[in-house]
This record gives C-alpha cells, sequence and structure tokens, in this order.
C-alpha cells in the first residue's frame, strides 16, 4: 500500500499531471533552452537537483516554518539550491553554462518549483515529498528532452551534435530559433490533449460496452 | 489550521535563520568551486592563445603602460593587455590580441593572432557571442570562416565580401545568412588593430620572453 502510494506521487508528474504538457508551467526554461538536447538536459538535471533538494528541505521543515513567511523561506531555500547548481555547473561544464547563460538563475523564478512547494511538499511527509519532486522533475526532464531533440534534430540535423542526416540534409533553421520552440510546444500540446481525448473516449465505450454485456 | 498566529519575533527569526543558512552553503558552494572556474578561465585563455597564434609553446600577458608593453601578471583594471606568444626557445612569434564589439546580438568577444613580421592575421576565435544557433554562430562553427583568417593580410585593413568573391589577401568571404554577423567580426578586429597597431613596438623590438613560472623552465629535452 504505502509502495503504491509513492509511486502513483512518482508516476503522476511523468505523465498524467505532467508540468509542461499538462499543467504547462515552466515555460520559460522550456521554450528558451529547448534548442539543443544537450542543453535541454544540462537544464532539467538542474531543475531536477533544485527540485527535490528543495521539496526536502521545505517538506522536513514543514512544522517549523510559520505560514505567514512561508513563501520567502521557499524562496531562500531555492534560491540557495539554484546558486550552488550555477557554481556547479560553472566548474564541471563551462561550456554548456555557457550555453545556458541566464537561464540557470532563472530557475529560482520557475513557477513550476515554487507551485511543488506550495501545493505539495509543504503539507506531506518527507518520502511522499521527495517521490512527488522526482516525478514532477524527471517529467519536466523528458519534456525539455522530447523538445530539445525534435528541435534539434529538425533544426540542425543533429543529435547530440551528431550529425543524422549528412551533407544533403536542409537544416529547418526555423526550428532553433525562437519560433521553434512555440511551434514544437504547440504540436506537442495538440498531440497530448488529442490522445487524452482518446482514451476517455475509449474508457467510454469500454464502460459503456460492459454496461451492454451485462 | 487553527493555531494563534505566531509572533514577530518568530517570523523575524525563522527568516534570519533561513538566511543565515543559505548564506553559508553559498560561501560553501562559491569557495569550494572557485579554484576550478579560475583554472578553467585560465586554461580556456591560454588554449584560446595557443589557438590563434599557430607553432606557440609559451606565453605571456603584456600590458599596455606608459606607452610601451610590460611583461606582468598584474593589470589594474583600466590597463588593456595582449598575450604575448614564443616558440619553446622564446622568441616572438606573435600578439594574441582580444577584442569585443557589438554583434548581430550581443557583444562578440574574440581573439587574434597577429604576426608583425608577416603583418597577417594569423588565427582568430570566438569567445563569447550570442549569436543567433544555426546562422550567426558560423563565426565561430564555420570551419572556412574561421580558417580564413589564418593567413590573412590586415593591410590596410581586412574587408569582408560577398562568399566565394575573394580576391585580394585582405578580404574575407563573409557567410551566406550571417551577413551581419561575418561584418562584425572584421569590424571588430579593424577596430581593436588600429587602437593597437600604434601601441605595439616595431617588429623586432617586442618584449622578450620572461620566465616567471620556474614550473615551466623544465627546457627542451
Amino acid at each position: 500500500m504505502k509502495q503504491n502510494e509513492s509511486y502513483e506521487e512518482f508516476i503522476k508528474g511523468i505523465w498524467r499531471d505532467n508540468p509542461v504538457f499538462v499543467q504547462v508551467l515552466g515555460m520559460c526554461p522550456m521554450l528558451a533552452v529547448t534548442n539543443s538536447a544537450i542543453n535541454a538536459i544540462a537544464m532539467g538535471m538542474a531543475t531536477f537537483f533544485v527540485l527535490v533538494g528543495s521539496s526536502f528541505l521545505v517538506s522536513s521543515f514543514r512544522n517549523w516554518i510559520p505560514k505567514q513567511v512561508r513563501i520567502s523561506c521557499f524562496i531562500i531555500i531555492i534560491a540557495t539550491f539554484v546558486t550552488v547548481a550555477d557554481y556547479t555547473l560553472l566548474a564541471l561544464v563551462p561550456k554548456v553554462h555557457k550555453e545556458l547563460g541566464a537561464f540557470i538563475p532563472l530557475i529560482v523564478a520557475n513557477c513550476m518549483i515554487l507551485g511543488r512547494q506550495e501545493a505539495f511538499s509543504s503539507r506531506y511527509p518527507v518520502r511522499l515529498a521527495v517521490m512527488d519532486a522526482m516525478g514532477m522533475a524527471s517529467g519536466f526532464l523528458l519534456a525539455l528532452f522530447s523538445l530539445g531533440a525534435i528541435r534539434e534534430i529538425l533544426g540542425d540535423g543533429a543529435l547530440f551534435g551528431i550529425d543524422l542526416f549528412g551533407e544533403n540534409f536542409e537544416p529547418w533553421i526555423i526550428m532553433i530559433l525562437p519560433p521553434g520552440g512555440f511551434l514544437t510546444l504547440g504540436v506537442i500540446l495538440l498531440f497530448f490533449n488529442w490522445f487524452r481525448f482518446k482514451k476517455d473516449e475509449f474508457l467510454a465505450d469500454v464502460a459503456a460496452a460492459e454496461r451492454g454485456g451485462n | 489550521m487553527n493555531a494563534p498566529a505566531p509572533s514577530s519575533l518568530r517570523l523575524v527569526l525563522t527568516l534570519a535563520v533561513a538566511g543565515l543558512i543559505s548564506g553559508i552553503a553559498i560561501i560553501g558552494i562559491y569557495e569550494s568551486t572557485l579554484p576550478t572556474i579560475t583554472a578553467n578561465k585560465a586554461r580556456e585563455l591560454r588554449e584560446a592563445v595557443f589557438k590563434v597564434l599557430p607553432g606557440v609553446s609559451e606565453m605571456q600577458q603584456l600590458v599596455y603602460r606608459d606607452g610601451g608593453l610590460v611583461a606582468t601578471e598584474e593589470r589594474r583594471k583600466e590597463e588593456q593587455a595582449v598575450y604575448g606568444g614564443y616558440d619553446r626557445e622564446g622568441n616572438f612569434i606573435g600578439y594574441a590580441i582580444p577584442a569585443a564589439g557589438p554583434g548581430f546580438q550581443d557583444t562578440i568577444g574574440l581573439l587574434y593572432g597577429f604576426s608583425p613580421e608577416q603583418k597577417q592575421v594569423v588565427g582568430m576565435e570566438v569567445l563569447e557571442s550570442r549569436e543567433t544557433p544555426g546562422l550567426g554562430d558560423k563565426i565561430y562553427k564555420d570551419a572556412d570562416f574561421v580558417g580564413s583568417f589564418r593567413a590573412l593580410s590586415i593591410e590596410p585593413n581586412i574587408v569582408a565580401v560577398k562568399k566565394g568573391a575573394k580576391a585580394r589577401p585582405n578580404e574575407v568571404d563573409a557567410i551566406t545568412g550571417a551577413t551581419i554577423s561575418s561584418k562584425a567580426v572584421v569590424r571588430i578586429i579593424n577596430e581593436a588593430h588600429a587602437e593597437w597597431l600604434q601601441r605595439l613596438p616595431p617588429a623586432g623590438a617586442e618584449p622578450p620572453f620572461s620566465d616567471t613560472d620556474p614550473a615551466s623552465s623544465g627546457g627542451s629535452p
């Protein structure tokens, strides 16, 4: 039972409540840094670290933090993790840090992270909060990666910098420019909603068939 | 949740403690990553200098001070500097000159190698730029464009021409679709060069290599 509960908290962030495709949160980094798969993954990993770390701390201290100053405390915690991530990336992978530029400090302003603290971590025990954060962060990472991969393949003819199509491929440059982010995200959202619609329809059909069978 | 409102003191204390812990954590990460970050930056600069000056194996900073170049590690904020490149025997090869200026979207910072003997630009490396990915970023991704700065006459200055129209030794083929960025690179080098040319000593009178770092003075085997 307990196993199921944390599994449920984890998996909902990846699919049912995916922060990007379903909740449509965190659009700023989502659109800005997904012009290549590696940038998307670096951004996703940094966000993962910040979200899981903050959720752990917020949940651990949830009984000590007075309600009146909770938002300030959340922001302090998140900002600290962001600074740690910023310096770590600068020291370990300066090239990636250069590409991501201002968007690492801006993780602080990612409403998905503050949203999880307010909606979940500050109300639930540590284990569930961490599972929820890991699920949400994985969902965010997956969403960033799929967008980054699609945009890099179409816009650069490559994935992770490895050329896929050879000389004759004419890159669809708009895909790695800002409009490409909107286009790709729109198409993915369309697909996601179409899929959910179909699934609901299918479930309704099954339910109707079952009723008819009885 | 009908707990009585906590006192202001408690609110202030909570925030103060949170801020304190956060501050300590940030100082910790800053101090622990600083050596790596500084070393990375120094290595990047070294690699860039070696890239724009072929055949160089030693470098030193040359600060422009009182109308001349001084070989020193210390540089005051308002002072400008170039990097001198030397071969294994300490013979002067060329200058690596940092330059910056507006590009298409943001400042382009670059380093170019200049050989006073050949009166040529012998290499160019873009250090920082935010040019459009896929178009403007070809100023450092396009091997042909970067390669055209390897033996480029700079007298009287460099001229960017339409792709394929290069006819004279001081002309560079601009990148199709990135004309503004290509021209920006050329302009940045020209401007920096006009400024530095009057400051550099005459050919043959370059400051000698002063080896201050005992670790690298091992000599040739």
